[in-house]
């Protein structure tokens, strides 16, 4: 018999070598208690949190948990069913109106994860005929939802408006054409050129679909993300976004004025063929987004955060994933995954959690320590977090 | 030269840079086996040889590559 677990090998030699070390497992790191957005307990240690995409710290918003109890105890646990059968509450559909009036849009419809949004739409709206051309770094979502519809795959490399320009004049022009980009990337923290991209695709006929995970809530006038700060968003067919970061709870939405978007609801494989969000969850969510609107504030104080951060960690030496800061989250690019690995846990050690990301989630074999920031961050937990970075930069000869 | 022999020709010119090892090239050559070659660089040699040859190589059609011949059929099918 061949053993269908023979494949994994590679991956766990590699994950047992870098054990080996005693090196704390990045992969397996459990929160005992969560005290705010910023700070928990790990391993019985109090931890400031720099690698949770909780970017407005909503997660424990009074408003937003009293919303969520008030659900739990009208609707019950969950819907037990599709929101095609009998997955849909008032919750459901207050959520997508919320999503409507943040976005100004004229359709919403809520998926149960973001993961579950990029997939179905994707798949969906391009058909085995159809060519999506996207973004060689696009989330393992988006190629998913490649995978799982069968349209013709054309990628081009990454923030390269004229390698994009370039295949779109080559695809039949009669074709279908969907173009699939992000406002923020996650890896690196870097945005994308989506005035010129958006332009470039819509002169060749294509569809835009932009997927704004990493910017709701605090970046353009109005939080929509990158294309409203780029002043494209009404030249964008769709864009995809997730409750799990901004927001502070978990599912997934598409937004669109596209006529017909409503069909998406009867032939979205992902959308009805799975259970929809707990009546709990969609509460949080549609709480939570209303008070996005008016978080000018907030957002203004999260920028400060990715600034100081930015330049601060630059200041002791590290190197970045941008030059400037785009968004907020810094990658710090370390120089391979074992000294990755060792900072993480000097990190963590002296009380901060960042994410560390290796190959294939990143680029150009990349491993990264990630650090996204909170508008809940305080000044003096940003001066925390930067003088750990030192002394743990310090201790595994990252700096000098 | 027959179109097909000319293609070949300018394939193993698009090949040589990214050929770090060295290796000796034939028809019979495996991009990802033989010469080695991660994602990142499939990228940029794909990125070339559609520049080279005005024509789009969708990553369908990059899964039923495997060797530098097979490259050279599709190639000679997608400028026919």
């Amino acid at each position: 018999m061949t053993d269908l677990f023979s494949k994994f090998d590679p991956l766990i030699e590699q994950r047992a070598a870098l054990l080996e070390t005693g090196i704390t497992d990045p992969f397996n790191l459990v929160m005992d208690k969560v005290e705010s957005p910023t700070v928990a307990i790990c391993n019985g240690r109090r931890t400031i949190l720099l690698g949770t995409y909780n970017y407005m710290g909503m997660t424990f918003d009074p408003d937003v948990i009293a919303a969520g109890k008030k659900a739990l105890d009208e609707f019950g646990s969950g819907t037990t069913g599709s929101r095609v059968l009998n997955g849909t509450y008032g919750g459901h559909k207050a959520v997508e109106q919320a999503l409507q009036d943040f976005y100004g849009m004229d359709h919403a419809m809520v998926f149960s994860t973001g993961y579950q949004a990029n997939l179905g739409v994707i798949s969906t709206v391009a058909g085995k005929e159809d060519y999506i051309i996207l973004d060689i770094d696009s989330h393992a979502s988006i190629y998913d939802g490649c995978a799982l519809g069968n349209a013709q795959i054309v990628p081009f490399r990454h923030n390269d408006i004229e390698a994009l320009e370039k295949r779109l004049k080559r695809i039949p022009k009669d074709a279908g054409k969907l173009v699939v980009l992000e406002g923020v990337y996650s890896m690196l923290g870097d945005i994308a050129p989506l005035k010129e991209m958006v332009a470039v695709s819509k002169a060749n006929g294509a569809m835009v679909l932009v997927d704004e995970a990493h910017s709701m809530g605090f970046i353009g006038e109005h939080g929509r993300g990158v294309a409203e700060a780029q002043g494209v968003i009404d030249d964008v067919d769709f864009i995809i976004g997730t409750f799990s970061k901004s927001v502070g709870t978990v599912g997934g939405f598409c937004v669109s004025n596209h006529p017909k978007f409503e069909i998406l609801r009867l032939v979205c494989r992902p959308y009805v063929f799975t259970a929809s969000l707990p009546p709990s969850v969609v509460a949080t969510a549609a709480t939570s987004i209303r008070k996005l609107m008016n978080s000018a504030d907030k957002r203004a104080h999260l920028w400060e955060n990715s600034k100081r951060l930015h330049a601060g960690l630059r200041q002791l030496g590290f190197t970045l994933g941008t030059d400037e800061p785009q968004s907020a989250i810094i990658a710090v690019i370390m120089p391979d995954l074992e000294k990755g690995a060792a900072m993480w846990e000097a990190l963590l050690h002296e009380g901060l959690y960042v994410n560390l990301a290796r190959p294939p989630a990143t680029p150009a074999g990349m491993t990264l320590l990630r650090c996204s920031l909170c508008a809940l961050h305080s000044e003096e937990q940003v001066g925390e977090i930067l003088g750990m970075f030192a002394a743990a930069g310090r201790a595994t000869g990252c700096i000098s | 030269m027959s179109d097909r022999s000319h293609i070949l020709a300018r394939v193993l010119e698009l090949i040589e840079p990214f050929n770090k090892k060295g290796v000796d090239v034939s028809e019979a050559t495996r991009f990802a086996q033989d010469l080695e070659w991660d994602s990142l660089t499939v990228l940029d040699f794909v990125a070339n040889t559609e520049d080279e040859f005005d024509v789009i190589i969708t990553m369908n059609m990059q899964a039923e590559i495997e060797t530098v011949g097979q490259l050279v059929d599709a190639l000679e099918k997608l400028k026919a």
